[in-house]
Order: structure tokens, then C-alpha cells, then sequence
């Protein structure tokens, strides 16, 4: 037999491309399948890579979402019809949070759309998306590239992170929040991230990860830096009160459900949709929920007690079964216990008193059954100036 | 000759017949099983035809059993063994493969190797696939609702699916009505680009159908493939360990356990009907047997075209009976091999070769298969869907050696020779010549699966309906479209297992909800009799 056989694709996890280096830190071996890669759970210890987020600087490889480039005359006619939003508002080298939606006017996903020209933009997201944008892009003159597996994600993030680019030789004092610049030919820096700190993401091709993984490593002894997996960023973005698909909402996509899939105004982006920029995806839809009104709201809770309500139902006056829990942490940094949670409409907007989450405790095999108070909050549980500040502070 | 009484007599010990039994039996009737073969099983058996190897060599693998059924009648006390197989392939002319990978994100990448834009497609396939599962899978062990009735039972029926139907949303109940009636290759060219994905998808639905590819109704037959389970994956496929007749033999092993009887080797001489009532059976052997109750597993026209008298019944019944189609379209190999064929496209030990494999690449080509069909011939490149169980299962071949198990379509009931279209133009000739086709294809996999037999049996639609008794050798006992599913399966009025005979039942998979091994119609009508003859709570509640 002379034949050879086809190629082959490779079963189970596949190295990112920071694998290299985020091998020899993990002293945990903690992974999880993110898009198919190994993506750390934890390195040494989730607490400290958590307060790293707060107090230092960290890093961590968003490699794995899923990243599309859209380019051509017609890329801002094209990307209006598929987002929510207006992105003609969203200037060349900003950034902008884009929700998008299907017919039915569900959202399928969320994410970051980096206008890197006035012509070619990059939507950054959890979900798959190439086949849906590639019917977006139906009658429009664009191009859509799945850079997915060519361009590599680095966050860094934490109060210090500004100190440790600056000392790796890469200026950004002057960049803002949601500001996206060039810094050096093929390294892209945004001023983004999923924590609510001090922080920027930088982008890169695929070969050129480790480089630059090395560069702000020479650079971040000082600055603290520490390379964190996502069990301690978890904590940080229900803290930043930001949702994560899957969790906090069903991608319609992804869901058997379809009644699962939430609206904008739903997870309390209605502020995200603009009936006046002309015609997008769900627009019809999104009109008449928008009158007819949201079935559920996401909503920011603090809830009584200490111990994290992750999945718990909540409860009206102790009864009538009215939600449950998303997401929820213990945080550390406000020293409350936070989740984000679904409540059936109109708990959580006009009827916000009188709400209990029940939560069950292991102890030493025995469960016992809490009912704690728990209260909708408006605000993010982490807000700091530092965040904000250009040209941010060394620490 | 005998003469002897029962309660009940069940004629056809196929899996649906056993099943009844089991139900009538544990229920404290008196049933007794006839069956014209020596063995039980119907198309579900295990046998041995080569010393050394077992073959199923009718149905081959299990999905659909209902797991109710499984648990109510402890089949796995009795040694029912399934194990999932993993994934599948499809080869090329051109050394290559699609392969359906079990593991997820290998799925994914395998997908992107031939279509990137694939990708999210076929998450997008088989989430609405699955809603459709969901959707139909709880009204397979119900008694199908009948709109045109008024009876409190019906209309708790079509209540309930009124109530389903409410739970999805107008997008869901659009898509379930354009799932009911249009094509599979519609289906497949709605959601993906690749050519090779499509084909590899479109077997699904067109397996044991007299339909092409592009015939409306094959979406759902596709459904009817996806929504049975194993362990609750659903979708999933698995071997008998053993063989189909696993299932067969575990069954009659509850049978006998709950005091039923078997009696097997003489096959139904006719229904005997007094004054309109069902009272007995007697065999081609001249035996006799009384029964108030007799359930036929046999389908629909065996039952009423050769065992009953057609003065017995009304006439627009035995009309409606001729028009149901129950159409050969597929043969069946069992092949013994001297030890793994060489796949040179795949990678050593590659573990999609534990799972399905064709050779078809493209919708073209399977329609074009359905075109020669048609015309009375069997397909030139025939679509076949091949497994080697013998890789998981080491009860079916020696050390060392393989059993290949290959379900071949198109292959006509009534052969075209010399312009003459007949079931008797299949001969020693004929038969040898479909397999020479068939390998002729396979080569397209495997180089060398010429050198690697040992043993073949060759069955054609012919062969299938004179051992099997199925007419044609339809493996669903009549067509899964929408015009002879639900209420209208197999005759409309006649859905609840009944027939205008007093007390004589249809049990086999003529009846709602069709074939695949379901033991559904077995189950659902055992119900229908108990609660007839007073014993409606005998039935377990699991499967009521």
C-alpha cells in the first residue's frame, strides 16, 4: 500500500498559543476546554491569581474566542445590520460592547468590536459566528476572516499593568477606556478588558505570542505580574458585574429552547439597542418586546450571608418561586456575597423587596437549607477610579 | 393436531410481538407466541451461518428501543447488553475521508477541514434536530391522537399534543411542520456548503425508505433515525452485545419468565373469525389454538392480505391496506472477514472506524442511486452504511478476525431483467452480481476487502420477506411519511392497534409509532388490549 492517509485533526484539547509558558506555571494542572484549547483553570492558587487582578498585574490568554475581521467599503453598513447598536458611533480606534440578536430578536451573543479602520472592524466574542456573519454579509462588499486560530489574546490586567507595558517599552499613557492603537507594526493594544481594573488587551499574530508573553514577563517582576487562570477572573467579572454567555444568558444559537433566549432589554442593555439607526437583525422583534415588555431581568444582587449562592432560586416573600442565581461569588475585594441573577418579570424592577435566595450548605455531608435576604443592587460591586484615569497612575 | 386455549395469541415473534407478550403475560394472560421461523427475533437476530462468526443479520444496530420498555421488562436482567459505538466516516475517491468524531471539539476541527463555515452550521443542525427530538420523542409510547375522533381518550390525546405543540414557540412549530414534510437534502442544503458533510448527514434519511434524497418526507425519517438514545445521549447509536437478537432473546427469556409460551417452527395458516370476532389461530401445520384475543406482528398486509378473509373486512379497509406502501428498497450483506480491512485513508487505529462508514460523497450521487431504483435496477454506486461491531463486541468473530455488518440501498423488490419487473428475477446470478456492486464501492475504503472474506451473505428485499416475513423487505413494516404516520398509521381510524376484526390487534411496527426496534408499537398496544379487556393497570406506568 502506497497510499498515505489523510490528513488528520487531533481529538481532545489542543495547546493556545501561550501553552509554552503557561505549562511551566501551572503547578495546579488545572485546565478546561475553552473552544477546544487548554486554558488554565487555575496556575498555583485561584485566591492569590484573584487578588493579583486587584493589587498587581496579570496575565491571561483570551486566545481562545473567537475572533472575525470585517473588512470593505460597505464593513459599517454590514455591522449595522447584525449589532444592536449604532457602530457609525464608534469611531476608528475606539472600542465598543456590541450585543446581537436573531429575527426572533434573542441575543445570540455579546462581545468587543474593535473599528481598526474606518473600513475594517474586529468582532471579538465567546460564541462561533463565522457561518452567521457570512450570511450577514450577504449583498454588502466585505470580507469576513475567521482569525480564531491566527491571532493570539493576551489580557493584562490589574492596577499595575499600565506600569508593566510602560517598562516592556510599549507607551500607552495617553490611550483611554475602549481606545485601540497600533503600538508597533502587528501588535495591537485595546484599553479593554472583563475585570473592571485597570487593564488592556493586546493583540498579536499567533507566532509572535510567546515573544511578547516574554517581554512583559522581563518587565513585570516589580509590577507583581502573575499569570492567572479562570477561576480568579471569574470572580473578578461577576464583581465588574459583567454577564458571560452561557451563564448568565442562553445563547439563542446554543439553546434547545428557544423561549431560553433573552432579549437586550431582558439582560438590561436596552440602552444597547438603537430603533433609529435603520434596519437590523431582530429589529421588529426587539420593537414589540420593547413595548410589550421584558419577561425577565438580569439583575446585580447582594445576598445575605457568606456563603455563595451559585444556582440558588430566589424566592418572594420566602414562597413564590421568582428566579435564581447566574453567577455568584464571594468577593473578596467588597467583602459581600454577590451573584448575578434571572428574575421572572417584574421582580427585579418595580418589585425589588421581600427577596430570598435559598442556599444549601455541605456540612460534612449533611445539607442544610438557608433562606438569606438578598438585595438588587444597581451598580457594579468593583468600581474604581483607577479604572478610568488617563493617563492611569503607576499602581 | 392440538387444540388448546388461551388468552391471548400473539402470531410473529418479533421483537414488537415478544414485547406484547411480555406485557399480556406479566398482566396474568394466559399468551401464547407462534412463530413461523425456528428461531424468534424476526429482524432482530443473531445468527450463525459461518462457524465462528454471529451476524445480525437484519437490524444491526440500536438507538431506538424505548428505554421505558428496557427498564419495565428488566431486559438487561435477562442479558441486553448496548454499548454505544463512536462516530463514523464517510470516504472519498480520492483517498480522503469526513469523519464523524465523537469527541466535540475534533468534530469541530474535522468540520473546519472541509468547510470552515460548517462549523457553526452544524451546531445550529443539530440543535434544531434535537428540538425536533424533543418534541416527538413523548408521543412514541402514546396511542397517536386522532383528530377526526370524539372520544374523551382522543381528545386527551390530541390535547396533549396541542399542549406540546403550545410549548414551542411559532419559530419551533414552524420548523416542525417544515421538518414533517420536506427533503433531507433540502434540509442538509439549507444549513451546510460541503458536498461530503451533506451526503454524510443525508443517510439518515433516506435508510429503509422507497424515497431519494430529495423526496419530501425524508427530513423526518432523518428524525426518526436521530431520536432514540443510549443512556440518554440522544442520537446516539449502539451495538447489541451479541447481535440484534440480544434484544430478541431477552425478550422471550421475560416472556417465559412471566409463564408465556412460545411455540416456533410452523408458521400462520389463518386468523380464525366468527361473526366478525377474532377466535383462534391456525397454523400452516394444522394446529389449532383458541384465543379471544390474537395480536398479529406481522404487518399490515401480511396480516390482511394473506391471513385474513377479505369478507371478514370492509372493503375500503383491504383497499386502504393495498394502497399502504411498504416498499423494498434495501438489501443487507453480513460479511465474515479473515482479519481488519486496511483503510489506508484513516490514521492507524482511527477511532471512527468503530462507527458507521459509507462511501457515498454527495447528495448527487445518493439521488442518483434512488434513480436507478426507480427504474427497477439496484444502484449503481449503492449507498451502504457498514459497520465491523467485532471491533467492540468480541462475541461476534474469533480472535483476530472481524464481522462487517453492510445495509445496502437502493436495492428494488422487484428487479428489472430484460424489461420485466419482478421479485423472481432475484437468483443466485442476481444476487452475486449486487454484491460485486457493492464491493466494487467498498473498495473506495477499503483496497483490499476482496481478500479479507471469508463468508458472505448476500440478502436481497426478496430473501428479507421470505425469511423475515416483511413484505418487500421494508425494514419499517410500511414507509415513515407523513401520510401513513400518527392517526394514519397503518389505516386512518385504525391507530389504537386495532382492526375491524373484534379482538384481533396489530402489534408490529405498521403501527404507530413505525419501525427501528423501538418495541413502541409492541408496548403501546399490549395497553390498548389490557385496557380492553379490563386490565388497563396492569400496565406498568413508566410506559403508559
Amino acid at each position: 500500500m502506497t497510499q498515505r492517509p489523510a490528513s488528520t485533526v487531533p481529538i481532545g484539547l489542543i495547546p493556545g498559543p501561550f501553552h509554552d509558558r503557561l505549562d511551566a506555571l501551572s503547578h495546579a494542572r488545572g485546565w478546561m476546554d475553552w473552544a477546544g484549547y487548554m486554558s488554565p483553570t487555575v496556575l498555583d492558587t485561584a485566591e492569590f491569581e484573584y487578588f493579583a487582578i486587584r493589587n498587581q498585574a496579570t496575565l491571561f490568554d483570551i486566545s481562545p474566542m473567537h475572533k472575525y475581521r470585517v473588512t470593505g467599503p460597505e464593513a459599517p453598513a454590514m455591522i449595522n445590520r447584525v449589532v444592536t447598536r449604532d457602530v457609525r458611533r464608534i469611531g476608528e480606534g475606539r472600542v465598543g460592547y456590541a450585543l446581537w440578536c436573531d429575527e426572533e430578536g434573542m441575543l445570540i451573543d455579546d462581545g468587543t468590536l474593535f473599528r481598526i479602520s474606518d473600513t475594517e472592524f474586529r468582532l471579538c466574542c465567546q460564541e462561533r459566528m463565522f457561518g452567521w456573519l457570512l450570511d450577514a454579509a450577504d449583498g454588502f462588499d466585505v470580507a469576513v476572516t475567521d482569525e480564531s486560530d491566527t491571532v493570539a489574546g493576551l489580557s493584562l490586567q490589574g492596577p499595575t499593568s499600565f506600569s508593566v507595558l510602560k517598562d516592556a517599552g510599549l507607551d500607552v499613557a495617553d490611550m483611554k477606556p475602549f481606545d485601540l492603537r497600533e503600538v508597533e507594526p502587528d501588535l495591537w493594544i485595546s484599553r479593554t478588558g472583563f475585570t473592571g481594573d485597570l487593564g488592556y488587551e493586546l493583540w498579536m499574530p499567533w507566532e509572535a505570542a510567546l515573544a511578547l508573553w516574554d517581554r512583559l514577563w522581563a518587565a513585570g517582576g516589580h509590577w507583581g505580574l502573575r499569570a492567572i487562570g479562570y477561576d480568579a477572573l471569574h470572580i473578578a467579572r461577576i464583581e465588574a458585574g459583567f454577564m458571560a454567555a452561557g451563564m448568565d444568558f442562553q445563547p439563542v444559537h446554543a439553546a434547545l429552547r428557544l423561549h431560553r433566549g433573552r432579549t437586550p432589554f431582558e439582560l438590561g442593555f436596552g440602552r444597547m439597542v438603537d430603533f433609529d439607526k435603520g434596519h437590523f437583525n431582530g429589529r421588529r422583534a426587539l420593537l414589540s418586546h420593547r413595548d410589550y415588555g421584558a419577561r425577565t431581568h438580569l439583575v446585580k444582587l447582594d445576598i445575605g450571608g457568606f456563603k455563595p449562592a451559585q444556582d440558588a432560586l430566589i424566592y418572594h416573600r420566602k414562597r413564590r418561586e421568582v428566579g435564581h442565581v447566574t453567577s455568584g461569588v464571594w468577593s473578596p475585594t467588597a467583602k459581600r456575597n454577590i451573584a448575578l441573577a434571572e428574575l421572572k418579570a417584574p421582580f427585579g424592577d418595580s418589585k425589588t423587596s421581600d427577596l430570598w435566595a435559598e442556599i444549601y450548605v455541605n456540612e460534612e455531608g449533611r445539607w442544610n437549607r438557608r433562606m438569606v435576604p438578598v438585595t438588587v443592587e444597581s451598580k457594579p460591586f468593583f468600581i474604581n477610579d483607577r479604572a478610568r484615569a488617563t493617563p492611569p497612575g503607576a499602581f | 393436531m392440538t387444540v388448546q386455549t388461551y388468552d391471548a395469541i400473539i402470531v410473529g415473534a418479533g421483537h414488537n410481538g415478544l414485547t406484547t407478550g411480555c406485557y399480556l403475560a406479566k398482566a396474568g394472560l394466559k399468551t401464547l407466541i407462534v412463530e413461523k421461523n425456528d428461531w424468534i427475533g424476526g429482524a432482530a437476530v443473531s445468527r450463525s451461518l459461518h462457524e465462528g462468526w454471529t451476524y445480525s443479520n437484519c437490524s444491526y444496530v440500536c438507538s431506538l428501543l424505548r428505554r421505558e420498555i428496557v427498564r419495565d421488562l428488566e431486559l438487561p436482567r435477562f442479558g441486553l447488553q448496548v454499548i454505544p459505538y463512536e462516530g463514523g466516516a464517510t470516504f472519498t475517491r480520492d483517498n480522503d475521508y469526513f469523519a464523524y468524531m465523537s469527541d466535540h471539539n475534533a468534530l469541530e476541527r474535522e468540520i473546519a477541514r472541509h468547510s470552515p463555515r460548517d462549523v457553526d452550521a452544524y451546531a445550529r443542525f443539530s440543535q434544531t434536530v434535537m428540538r425536533q427530538c424533543r418534541f416527538i420523542r413523548p408521543f412514541l409510547l402514546r396511542n397517536a391522537p386522532d383528530p377526526t375522533s370524539l372520544h374523551p381518550r382522543d381528545l386527551g390525546e390530541l390535547a396533549f399534543l396541542v399542549k406540546q405543540a403550545h410549548g414551542l414557540g411559532a419559530k419551533e412549530l414552524g420548523e416542525t411542520i417544515r421538518f414533517w414534510t420536506m427533503s433531507i437534502g433540502d434540509f442538509l442544503d439549507e444549513h451546510f456548503e460541503s458536498d461530503l458533510i451533506k451526503a454524510h448527514l443525508a443517510g439518515s434519511g433516506i435508510i429503509g425508505t422507497g424515497l431519494g434524497v430529495y423526496s419530501p418526507g425524508t427530513a423526518y425519517v432523518l428524525l426518526h433515525h436521530y431520536m432514540g438514545d443510549v443512556d440518554g445521549a440522544i442520537g446516539a447509536w449502539g451495538f447489541a452485545r451479541g447481535g440484534m437478537g440480544a434484544i430478541s432473546r431477552a425478550l422471550g427469556l421475560a416472556f417465559e419468565e412471566a409463564g408465556g409460551t412460545i411455540r416456533t417452527g410452523s408458521g400462520l395458516d389463518s386468523f380464525r373469525v366468527r361473526d366478525g370476532k377474532v377466535i383462534g389461530v391456525a397454523l400452516e401445520n394444522g394446529d389449532t389454538f383458541d384465543a379471544p384475543i390474537v395480536a398479529s406482528n406481522m404487518d399490515v398486509k401480511r396480516t390482511f392480505l394473506h391471513h385474513v378473509d377479505p369478507a371478514d373486512v370492509p372493503e375500503d379497509f383491504t383497499k386502504a391496506v393495498k394502497r399502504f406502501k411498504i416498499r423494498g428498497s434495501s438489501a443487507k450483506l453480513n460479511i465474515a472477514l479473515d482479519r481488519m480491512p486496511e483503510f489506508p485513508a484513516a490514521p492507524e487505529g482511527a477511532p471512527f472506524l468503530r462507527g458507521d462508514l459509507h462511501c457515498s460523497t454527495s447528495l448527487a450521487e445518493l439521488e442518483r442511486g434512488y434513480d436507478d431504483w426507480k427504474d427497477g435496477r439496484w444502484s449503481a454506486e449503492p449507498y451502504f452504511d457498514m459497520l465491523i461491531p467485532s471491533q467492540i463486541d468480541p462475541t461476534m468473530a474469533p480472535p483476530g478476525k472481524h464481522m462487517m455488518t453492510v445495509f445496502v440501498q437502493y436495492a428494488p423488490y422487484d428487479l428489472k431483467v430484460d424489461g420485466v419487473r419482478s421479485g423472481r428475477n432475484w437468483n443466485d446470478t442476481t444476487r452475486a452480481a449486487l454484491a460485486n456492486c457493492v464491493y466494487d464501492k467498498m473498495e473506495q475504503a477499503m483496497p483490499d476487502i476482496r481478500q479479507r472474506i471469508v463468508h458472505a451473505e448476500v440478502r436481497t428485499p426478496l430473501d428479507i420477506e421470505s425469511e423475515v416475513g416483511l413484505t418487500e423487505g421494508n425494514i419499517f413494516q410500511g414507509e415513515l411519511t407523513f401520510d401513513q404516520l400518527l392517526f394514519n398509521r397503518p389505516v386512518p381510524g385504525y391507530s389504537d392497534y386495532s382492526t375491524p376484526i373484534e379482538g384481533l390487534f396489530m402489534v408490529g411496527s405498521s403501527s404507530h409509532p413505525g419501525g427501528g426496534v423501538m418495541a413502541a408499537p409492541g408496548a403501546n398496544a399490549a395497553r390498548e388490549i389490557l385496557r380492553r379487556a379490563g386490565k388497563g393497570r396492569a400496565m406498568p406506568k413508566v410506559a403508559a
